[in-house]
């Protein structure tokens, strides 16, 4: 099956298999933003069966960010004068009261960078800056994070530190397993975690497949999901093995093992996940923003009537929440699913209906 | 002569005098550049076009181009959205206290040198200085006035099902040359502006085809920003094929990386024409034939259906809308 998809035709063959699909309801949850992203960019929902349903699951990093640490950033740009450097999509994303991108019209430095090095760099360049960056993400930028480290401790720099809120995935898939039948796993996550964890995810009954990130691969990947579904077995399917090996990155694991250290995490919408979450060790505590600034007594506030979590969770659709359209809208975000323009609660402001139906009337 | 602009340049006595004649005049060489409080021109017989527009642009200077060919092109290709032929332009520079006068010329050379291309004359300018840190180096805002092609009424509101919809070039060039050369991002790609003055390859098409319905300049918003303004003025459908849509590789990659959509780059030499059908072929055959414009293209069609939308054909095959612009461009982290 997934070697006769990769044929010449493959594309069309996958299309016409998850049109086709007449087996039983399926739910899917991908679990990883450039998933969420390229699947709405290509309208892979609008060639689905209705027998399909696609969940958007916690794998957004900016979607899960905790208002907690918006305000412990902006405690940092606003109280201790720091330079924030971040990705930039984090910027619009609302803490208590506000976002780093409001709290950039009240004064505080707020610098977009494409990745954790460019921070560093900006803190050698400005020696009397306290530069702090926003370490979120998952296994994929961890460890360029800690990279960042290792090279500002190489330079000597003592103005540089991470204000971490690193996840990991699996933490993602053991605490969302109920709400989906069948994983897309993540490629990239799994080019440098390696397959393992989709095994034990099998082990418990849990399925699903590995996938890449064209429209194509994620077509290919959809179609082996549910021709596996039908046969009514828990299966794991790794369908981008030309990226994606059994053990995954060692360096990459390695260097995250050395500078960081499970700790518990708040994932926006979900709440406090056991051991979900990375720091640096003790060892680098010059490099940790919560130990060289004292934010203790920072505690977010999330707006209580938005619903971010269970949109989430594919338990309700957007505008059942009573914030949608109206205190939340994608100029003034409450929750971080109306943030980017793929997250669900945008998707939905912006088409309504349409963002799901047939586009020809 | 001092070698930066200092406030005494903006005093208005010996100085400003100086700095005129030594950059202004020297470039803005025309019968009508004058030195009265107003320059008095011959009116043109036709209907007149009026334009203004301020630029701001960080840095200055540009793989391609600086904030004076900018400066020229965004006027002149305004007046050409509305078939108007560029006749006179005025220019208002705010400077920095501080800023280099060998650049503030290299500025001012190149607006000549754009302005020259398609024969607009700059007939008058001001001059300001503001202290450090009021201005961002330099700020200019040109006007321009000129005259409408006889025969030709081109608006956003004329577009109509069954026309063609064409892009004079590949989209997004210049929007990705300045998030480049802000440096904030430790890319490197060989990007360069497409800015460029846009008046002849217009008065071409509009000679042999006067019935273009729409012309509009994709600049901030970039094309994208363009077809719904469109849509929604003209309230029709459109259709885009995103294989058809050309992209230089160079801008592709940079948009993967940062996770933007080319569509809504800024452009500074695009244009997007809304042309009846049957001339959609005539229109892309001249316009392949002028300078600036040789990769024009057709990407797509008006439709009677889905008013106010812009749907797009993806490479699945899928149908689906491109979601409308808006909020800051924030490259996304994943």
């Amino acid at each position: 099956m997934a070697e006769d998809l990769k044929k010449e035709d493959g594309l069309a063959k996958a299309r016409r298999i998850l049109q086709n699909y007449d087996g039983p309801k399926v739910r899917i949850m991908e679990v990883c933003g450039t998933h969420t992203h390229e699947i709405f960019r290509q309208g892979v929902r609008r060639v689905l069966s209705p027998q399909i349903e696609m969940i958007s699951g916690p794998g957004c990093p900016v979607c899960v960010t905790a208002v907690t640490f918006i305000d412990e950033a902006i405690s940092l740009a606003l109280d201790h004068g720091c330079t924030i450097t971040t990705f930039g999509d984090l910027v619009r994303v609302p803490g208590t009261k506000k976002s780093l991108q409001i709290a950039r019209g009240e004064g505080a430095n707020v610098k977009v960078v494409y990745t954790p090095l460019d921070a560093v760099a900006y803190a050698k360049d400005h020696p009397q800056e306290e530069v702090v960056f926003l370490a979120v993400g998952f296994e994929t930028t961890t460890p360029s994070e800690c990279l960042a480290v290792e090279k500002a401790m190489e330079e000597g720099l003592t103005n540089f530190s991470l204000l971490t809120a690193n996840k990991t995935m699996p933490a993602a898939y053991e605490a969302m397993k109920d709400a989906t039948d069948l994983y897309l796993y993540p490629g990239h996550v799994h080019a440098i975690i390696g397959n393992k964890i989709c095994e034990d995810m099998l082990q418990e009954g849990v399925s699903g497949v590995v996938g890449g990130f064209t429209g194509k691969e994620i077509l290919t990947a959809l179609a082996v999901g549910v021709t596996e579904f039908q046969k009514g077995k828990p299966f794991f399917k790794n369908c981008y093995p030309r990226v994606v090996t059994g053990e995954g990155s060692p360096q990459a694991m390695e260097l995250v093992d050395k500078m960081m250290e499970p700790c518990d995490q708040e994932w926006r919408g979900i709440g406090l996940l056991k051991n979900s979450g990375m720091q640096l060790r003790g060892e680098y505590a010059a490099y940790d923003a919560r130990k060289k600034f004292d934010l203790s007594g920072i505690i977010g506030k999330p707006n209580p009537a938005c619903r971010c979590g269970q949109v989430l969770q594919g338990a309700i659709k957007p505008h059942e929440c009573p914030c949608f359209g109206t205190a939340c809208t994608p100029e003034h975000p409450v929750g971080a699913c109306m943030v980017s323009s793929e997250g669900a609660c945008s998707a939905w402001y912006l088409y309504g209906d349409l963002a799901n139906k047939p586009l020809n009337k | 002569m001092t070698d930066v602009v200092t406030l005494a340049h903006g005093a208005g006595g010996k100085q400003t005098s100086e700095l005129i004649e030594k950059v202004f005049k020297k470039h803005f060489q025309n019968d009508f550049f004058t030195a009265d409080d107003a320059s008095v021109l011959p009116r043109p017989q036709g209907k007149i076009a009026m334009t203004t527009d301020g630029f701001i642009v960080s840095p200055q200077f540009f793989q391609g181009g600086n904030i004076g060919k900018l400066s020229i092109c965004g006027t002149v290709n305004d007046l050409s959205c509305m078939g108007a032929k560029p006749l006179y332009m005025t220019c208002a520079f705010q400077i920095e206290e501080g800023f280099p006068i060998d650049q503030l010329e290299e500025i001012v050379a190149s607006m000549e040198k754009t302005a020259a291309e398609v024969g607009v004359k700059l007939v008058a300018g001001d001059t300001k200085v503001a202290g450090r840190g009021q201005v961002d180096h330099v700020f200019i805002t040109t006007t321009g006035v000129g005259e409408i092609l006889d025969g030709v009424d081109t608006s956003g509101a004329y577009a109509k099902p069954g026309d063609a919809i064409i892009v004079t070039g590949d989209v997004g060039r210049h929007g990705a040359t300045i998030l480049l050369s802000r440096d904030d991002y430790g890319i490197e790609a060989d990007v360069t502006t497409d800015c460029a003055p846009l008046w002849n390859p217009v008065e071409a098409v509009l000679t042999a085809v006067p019935e273009v319905h729409v012309i509009r300049d994709a600049t901030r918003g970039g094309v994208g920003t363009v077809l719904y303004e469109i849509a929604h003025e003209s309230n029709v459908g459109i259709r885009l094929n995103s294989e058809d849509i050309p992209v230089n590789p160079g801008v592709r990659g940079v948009c993967g990386m940062l996770g933007l959509e080319p569509l809504y780059l800024a452009c500074e030499g695009r244009l997007v024409m809304f042309v009846p059908g049957e001339k959609a072929q005539e229109v892309i055959e001249i316009l392949r034939g002028q300078k600036y414009t040789e990769g024009a293209a057709i990407i797509g069609h008006v439709t009677e259906d889905m008013a106010g939308h812009v749907v797009m054909t993806t490479d699945i095959g899928a149908e689906t809308l491109l979601p409308e612009p808006g909020n800051e461009l924030l490259p996304r982290i994943c």
